[in-house]
């Protein structure tokens, strides 16, 4: 299992076009990912989940990878919420 | 039968049937759970290939950005915790596949639209509608939708707005026929521009024909006939046939001048309402476009256009008109006309209230980057800018002086621009009409727009239709308007030009002539009747005609002295 802490720093935060993005590249892994915001935990493969987390810009969310991948995951993820300028 | 003509012809197909299905969900629970569950990945299975063929006809008609809509509802489909909603509701709780997506559907669309929060409301949104294709494919409902036609039809609505016929494939639909609207109406003008048969305002037709049955609809004699006996498909097909080839009898003047026999010209042009119609315009015969609606940069978007997407479509319209003159209008919302980016207050009468040029000097941030890119975009062609709704000098003056800052920002930044752009106004109020002779004197050029002076001249809502006979484009006072309108600009040596449908009916056109109007402008279909009908004509004669008009008392007689002088004209 391989954890992350980021805290959002796109201004949008983990929304509309940003959270499509975040989903896409997790359904990419077969790990079993989750992120977690104040106590709500998130399947980070459901746009659904990860919109009704509202994880906006400043927000301390932490993803949680399980699985062969995990290691991958967690270090593609966070580049990619590294690279949100929106 | 009850309607209104808004575009001329015959048409005989299969009806298409724009309709609201019941739905209904089945109570019963699941015997075997696991068949439930097959059906519920069949159906997903089908919605995914019916929104993949939506996306790419989307893109294919439109552009990649309208289909984005339908690649969220893809990911919703696809969405884990939708899918183990559903399955949650068969395995668990034994609910058959309906039920289970009719319930789930619902619980996620209330949790994303319990969160306070604009964005997440309308997925809520995206959600029902994706669950509602899913339920529709295990209910195994067929919806009509006008995105899938694969044959010729008749497409029969209660009304037709611009996203209904998006997505439709216009090679498929030979008519329409519609419950509600007029001759104004987004259905009407479509039908024009496309040159399709159109009978609006039925009032029931939806109801009285069947989607499937074959239907026959004469908008010659205003009738539509379902399941014709083969006698009357007979009948039809010779009408239609009949039609078809007076429409090839007129096609053949499309390219030739519009000259009257005793050698008068007039510009005869095209209105368009995006870039995507200058083909149609030119390859109609258009001498020039004589209105561009600018109002479609702004719809269907949340956001303003910014001024350089604003240059590309006009740099694309003008290049594309090949140095024919182009009249754009900057803005004309408000009133019927609506854009997401701007915020309207409500008002008693729209009409009459924050719209148009009067917006333009609280919102400088929406007029100034139009300007501009109409300044820049100007060096590419023969391009003539008006202002809607004009109702005074001072308005123009003002308007001037904001151009003048613009010109000056440009100059300030090294951009190239015409600095002699032509500026006109579009006479539309009865203020601009009854001082037309000092505001010729301000402005390059008039083009009337015929639809709105009617209404206020008339003081005739031209949507209400309770009073729609009262709408009458050839009452004796709005010809007087427009010949006031006309003989001002020529007295200072400028031009007038037609915008409004009545430019576009040949029994308009007529007045319009007699009047003195120098440019016709209307949709790329109406060129053909209203060239033929010019060429046919003599103007010294229909001067003489027009003005005896102008002596009558009743719309009544105009109608009947305009009918003969057609018959003498036409020859029928």
């Amino acid at each position: 299992m391989v954890e992350k802490l980021f805290v959002v720093k796109n201004e949008t935060g983990l929304h509309a076009r940003p959270a499509s993005l975040f989903v896409q590249k997790a359904a990419k892994y077969k790990s079993t990912i989750k992120v977690q915001k104040d106590g709500k935990v998130a399947n980070a493969k459901s746009i659904i989940s990860v919109l009704s987390l509202g994880a906006s810009f400043g927000s301390e969310i932490t993803i949680i990878a399980d699985g062969p991948d995990a290691e991958d995951a967690v270090a593609g993820l966070v580049e990619l919420l590294d690279s949100l300028e929106e | 039968m009850k309607g209104i003509i808004a575009s001329p012809g015959v048409a005989i197909a299969k009806a298409f049937v724009l309709s609201h299905v019941e739905v209904v969900i089945d109570e019963a629970l699941a015997k075997d759970t696991a068949a439930e569950v097959e059906k519920f990945r069949a159906a997903v299975a089908q919605t995914e290939d019916q929104l993949n063929n939506i996306i790419a006809i989307t893109e294919e008609r439109l552009s990649a950005n309208e289909a984005d809509v339908f690649r969220a509802h893809l990911m919703m489909l696809a969405d884990p915790m939708f899918e183990e909603t559903v399955l949650d509701k068969i395995e668990n709780s034994s609910y058959n596949a309906g039920k289970a997506v009719s319930e789930a559907t619902a619980e996620v669309a209330a949790m994303l639209a319990s969160l306070d929060d604009e964005y997440l409301k309308e997925r809520a949104a995206d959600i029902k509608d994706v669950g509602g294709r899913v339920l529709d494919n295990i209910l195994g409902i067929v919806r009509t939708s006008l995105s899938d036609l694969n044959e010729p039809v008749v497409v029969f609505a209660n009304d037709l707005t611009p996203s209904d016929t998006a997505t439709m494939n216009l090679d498929y639909v030979k008519g329409f026929a519609t419950d509600i609207g007029g001759r104004t109406s987004h259905t009407s003008i479509l039908a024009r521009i496309i040159g399709i048969p159109a009978i609006v305002g039925t009032g029931d037709i939806t109801s009285r024909v069947k989607h499937g049955e074959t239907v026959v609809l004469d908008a010659v004699d205003c009738e539509v006939i379902s399941n014709p006996s083969s006698e009357e498909l007979a009948v039809y097909e010779a009408k239609l046939e009949k039609y078809l080839e007076e429409k090839r009898e007129l096609e053949k003047v499309r390219f030739l001048p519009a000259e009257t026999l005793d050698g008068h010209h007039v510009e005869v042009v095209a209105n368009i309402a995006s870039p995507a119609d200058v083909k149609g315009a030119v390859e109609g015969g258009a001498e020039g476009c004589g209105l561009f609606r600018t109002e479609f940069l702004y719809m269907n978007r949340p956001d303003l256009p910014s001024e350089d997407e604003q240059f590309e479509a006009y740099k694309s319209v003008l290049v594309g008109m090949e140095g024919k003159p182009v009249v754009i209008r900057t803005l004309d919302i408000g009133g019927d006309k609506a854009a997401e980016s701007i915020q309207f207050p409500a008002e008693m009468n729209p009409f009459l209230g924050w719209r148009a040029i009067r917006m333009y000097f609280d919102r400088l941030d929406i007029i100034k980057p139009q300007l501009r890119a109409l300044l820049r975009a100007g060096i590419y062609g023969k391009l003539h800018v008006m202002f809607p709704m004009v109702i005074s000098a001072e308005e123009i003056y003002k308007m001037k002086d904001i151009l003048e800052e613009c010109k000056a920002e440009l100059r300030a930044e090294g951009v190239e621009f015409d600095e002699n752009l032509s500026i006109g106004i579009m006479v539309e109020t009865p203020a601009a009409a009854l001082n037309a002779h000092l505001l010729a004197e301000i402005v390059e050029f008039f083009s009337i727009g015929t639809n709105d002076l009617t209404q206020y001249v008339l003081a005739v809502d031209r949507g209400n239709e309770m009073i729609a006979d009262l709408y009458q484009p050839l009452h004796p006072a709005v010809i007087r308007a427009m010949k006031m309108v006309i003989e001002a600009s020529h007295a200072s040596g400028k031009w007038s030009g037609v915008c409004g449908e009545t430019a576009g009916d040949v029994k308009g056109a007529l007045v319009l002539l007699g009047l003195g109007l120098d440019e016709f402008s209307m949709s790329a279909g109406s060129i053909p009747a209203v060239k033929n009908m010019i060429r046919k004509a003599n103007y010294a004669e229909v001067k003489k005609g027009i003005e005896e008009c102008l002596t009558m008392y009743t719309t009544e007689e105009v109608n009947a002295k305009l009918d003969e002088m057609l018959k003498d004209i036409l020859g029928k």
